[in-house]
């Protein structure tokens, strides 16, 4: 019996294909992962599930009858309930008071009486709430068990959890499983996203792995492994690329030591990080998404201060320096989300301008004549499709990510930091920005190409860093890597010194 | 059957600057309701509004008057938004800046012109600042919502400007609670005899030619357009957006003093409770309805100018209202906005 089949599910947003044909079917009683990398298109899939997003075509079926969902009101009247990334309480309310929240009849709420009703659901189901406390007063953990007895109040028998790991703690990680596996005994199917795959393999029955926005397969946990789900998730086709001759390569030009990243909450994202990148080499940090790269990221680019460490970039420490200090010693930054790294409401050759606006300056004033030029020859050598008057919020992703490269490149930077440089592009602008990238390598300077594309990484790589849950499993050069290696250190099953 | 559904799509840019003009026309349709609900005939009721003040001198010596103040405030708030600092305090600073002037006004009894009114010019504009201060302060360093703080800094000023008024800075031998006038030198000049015109009408304008210069011709401008849009973006580009804020805010506490500064000196004379009559909040439907644009900011002054001396004009003839006048501003901001958000949307059809 399948409690819930996706059928040829496609959905775009503009020209992106967030979800390309995609089936996908849950079976009664069953604790279902859906696997990918950030942006693969999970929660676009369950969001239109939950009647948040109409497909572009497809078909959903429930207990084997077709439906049609186009609200959430019409998921919850079909069974299915959803626990979103980002939490929708009302923290002024009380737990009873968001529980029952849109799901009251009648004008007038006694607050003894659904006190009540949700103190009965929370013993039916098993989930410990309190229903008189205010949701403010709650930590995430809590939340959390609110918004699950909230789905199941409305008698959901299909629970969509997207990434309901992300924001806790590993008790309350333990905590969650076990309420699930009650859930799920008691007759209630689980859809289970995540990145993450020891949690996939610590609860799953089985697994579907989705890549791009196309589905790469669904398994038996049974049958696979962290390993196999690891390079069904990053990719395999064109593993084992031919490798060009080991180059040459120079002095370290940046150096990261011991380096720490501890955040608010206290959970370490980056523990004692050590790499080094030298002349004329690009280092490649592969791993599964969320396993720190992101933090690593906006260390190096001066977004956030580690903990703890040296970032020795041409013999200066730039941890915890600003970003137009760190750009000034020599380091050229791409961001890991390009939108983040442009604005949008400026023109192209403002965005240009705007990390050097020093050389464009004449006597206090801009020279616009300047940055126009300037503009036009980058745009030109960059082979940007824009004019340079047009607002960057108006190109398409590759010509964005040209802009924000044209602008680091162009100072001729000594390191050239680049994360996940052609995510979400196509092929031609993915080429061309890997091209951009070795051409820096061959002009002398040191990349660090950070990717959770492992194609990207074994094509473009001298050597190879796998980074797992915030640490360095090894480093190993890239004519050494193989499938096998690479798979079992970024399932942080082997380290290699 | 087909549904509409509004959708995210930004309009063409061109739409922009006619959104003003439209506004106009759209908030005349509206205010034909509280035309017809006086009794009064539209046609002659906008004719005393948008045209009568054009008849004669005085009354277009009069909107220029009107706009003076609120070339000023409009700047000071159009500053600060482009910079993403909603600087909802204009009205507040404006009476910080008029405190300090009424307060050196007084002391610069026996000096020349050319050392009065410098100090003058500088004493507002520092006093606007210092009103700006906390608020921006909270803001960068905290986090705090400026639009909250600002607001609350107008409130306060009312009970200073009380607190001085009755208390130690009373003007003895007037019988209304009023400091005492300003020194002759101190005074701003007129611009032509006989008229409320002042030297304030030129600070406005070389104000506004200022911020001009400054948004689209500077690195600093440029720095502050980039945090005003996306603070993530410009951050990363290596702008130190919040220092950015920090003086984009205080440079617009001080313009909003230098408007009070110039009701001081070139109208009152002396600080009075009622000075401002809501200029700072003026300011903010001059700054709206002028796009943010410094120029658009002048243009949109003026027109408030005219519709304040038309709403007088407008009483005087028909027995209606002044308070027209305001009824007329306060639609313009609200559909001003409203087509601003609407730009961002467009209608889709679908089923
Ligand atoms: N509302 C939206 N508008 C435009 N693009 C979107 C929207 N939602 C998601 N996307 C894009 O669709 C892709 C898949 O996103 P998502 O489903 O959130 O991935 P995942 O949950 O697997 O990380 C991403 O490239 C994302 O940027
Ligand atoms: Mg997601």
């Amino acid at each position: 019996m399948n409690a819930v089949q996706m059928l040829n599910i496609t959905k775009k947003f503009g020209d992106l294909v967030a979800n390309d044909n995609v089936n996908f079917d849950l079976r009664k009683g069953e604790i279902h992962a859906l696997l990918g990398e950030n942006g693969a298109g999970k929660t676009t899939l369950m969001r239109i599930l939950y009647g948040l997003y109409r497909a572009d075509s497809g078909e959903i079926w429930i207990n084997d009858q077709p439906v049609q969902i186009n609200s959430p009101r019409d998921a919850i009247n079909n069974g299915v309930g959803m626990v979103t990334q980002h939490f929708t309480l009302v923290p002024p309310l009380s737990v009873a008071e968001n529980i029952v929240l849109g799901a009251v009849k009648g004008f007038t709420l006694n607050p003894k009486e659904i006190e009540k009703s949700v103190a009965e659901a929370s013993e039916e189901y098993g989930i410990t709430v309190k229903p008189s406390a205010l949701v403010r007063h709650l930590s995430v953990g809590e939340r959390q068990r609110v918004e699950i007895l909230k789905a199941l109040y409305r008698r959901a028998n299909v629970l969509i959890m997207d990434e309901p790991t992300a924001v806790l703690v590993p008790q309350e990680v333990d905590g969650l499983f076990n309420s699930l596996k009650q859930l799920v005994e008691k007759g209630l199917s689980v859809i289970f996203i995540s990145h993450k795959l020891n949690e996939v393999m610590a609860i799953c029955d089985r697994v579907t792995v989705l890549r791009g926005g196309r589905l790469v397969g669904t398994v038996e946990r049974a049958g696979t492994s962290e390993k196999d789900l690891a390079v069904m998730m990053v990719g395999r086709e064109t593993f084992g690329v031919e490798r060009q001759g080991i180059k040459e390569t120079g002095d370290p030009v940046l150096t990261v030591d011991h380096l720490s990243l501890t955040d608010e909450q206290g959970i370490d994202k980056l523990k004692d990080i050590t790499l080094e990148v030298r002349h004329g080499e690009v280092l490649g940090v592969a791993g599964v998404s969320g396993n720190g790269q992101a933090e690593l990221v906006k260390v190096l680019t001066g977004l956030q201060k580690p903990t703890n460490g040296q970032i020795i970039l041409n013999a200066i420490d730039i941890a915890g320096a600003s970003p137009s200090a760190i750009t000034i010693a020599g380091m050229g930054r791409t961001p890991e989300d390009r939108h983040a790294g442009v604005v949008g409401e400026l023109t192209v050759e403002e965005n240009l301008a705007l990390e050097s606006l020093e050389i464009y300056l004449n006597r206090g004033v801009l020279d616009r004549k300047k940055i126009r030029k300037q503009a036009i020859e980058m745009i030109a050598d960059y082979n940007i499709k824009a004019s340079p008057e047009d607002k960057v919020r108006t190109l398409s992703g590759g010509n964005m990510q040209k802009v924000v490269m044209a602008r680091s490149l162009s100072r001729n930077p000594s390191c050239v930091l680049a994360a996940q440089p052609t995510r979400g592009l196509d092929v031609g602008a993915t080429e061309y920005v890997r091209g951009k990238l070795l051409e820096q390598r061959d002009r002398g300077a040191g990349v660090l190409l950070i990717s959770e594309d492992l194609e990207e990484i074994m094509e473009l790589a001298d050597r190879i860093a796998v980074i797992y849950e915030g640490r360095i499993m090894g480093v190993i050069p890239a004519a050494e890597a193989t499938e096998e290696s690479l798979g079992l250190m970024m399932a942080g099953v082997t380290e290699h010194n | 059957m087909s549904k509409l559904r509004l959708e995210k799509a930004p309009a063409p840019a061109w739409v922009r600057p006619v959104i003003p003009l439209l506004a106009i026309l759209v908030t005349f349709l509206i205010t034909l309701i509280f035309i017809a609900w006086v009794q009064a005939n539209p046609l002659h009721t906008y004719y005393y509004f948008l045209v009568a003040p054009f008849t004669s001198t005085v009354t277009m010596i009069e909107l220029l008057v009107k706009a003076t103040p609120l070339f000023l405030t409009g700047a000071a708030v159009a500053f600060a938004f482009r910079a993403g600092y909603y600087n909802i305090g204009a009205e507040g600073q404006l009476m910080a800046g008029a405190i300090i002037g009424s307060w050196v006004g007084v002391m610069l009894e026996g000096f020349s012109s050319w050392i009065a009114l410098p100090i003058m010019i500088v004493g507002g504009f520092l006093g606007g600042v210092a009103w700006a201060l906390i608020p921006a302060l909270l803001r960068v360093r905290l986090k705090v919502d400026e639009v909250v703080t600002t607001l609350l800094m107008n409130s306060i000023i009312v009970f200073l400007v009380s607190y001085l008024l009755n208390g130690p800075w009373r003007d003895p031998v007037s019988m209304w609670p009023q400091s005492p006038d300003i020194a002759k030198s101190a005074m701003f000049f007129t611009l032509i005899p006989q008229s409320r015109l002042h030297f304030g009408f030129i600070i406005g304008i070389v104000v506004i030619l200022t911020i001009w210069f400054v948004i689209s011709r500077t690195a600093f401008g440029l720095k502050m357009r980039a945090a005003g849009s996306s603070a993530e973006g410009a951050r990363f580009a290596g702008v130190n957006v919040e220092r950015t804020i920090l003086v984009t805010a205080l440079v617009s506490g001080g313009i909003a003093g230098l408007a009070g500064v110039g009701e001081v000196a070139g109208i009152h004379f002396h600080l009075i409770q009622g000075l401002s009559s809501n200029l700072g909040y003026t300011g903010i439907i001059v700054a709206t309805l002028g796009a943010l644009n410094p120029f658009g900011v002048g243009i949109a002054a003026l027109f408030i100018g005219l519709i304040d001396t038309g709403s007088l004009t407008v009483s005087r003839a028909m027995g209606v209202p002044v308070y027209l006048g305001q009824v007329v501003q306060a639609t313009l901001l609200l559909v001003t906005l409203s087509m601003f958000v609407l730009t961002n949307y467009r209608l889709k059809r679908e089923g």
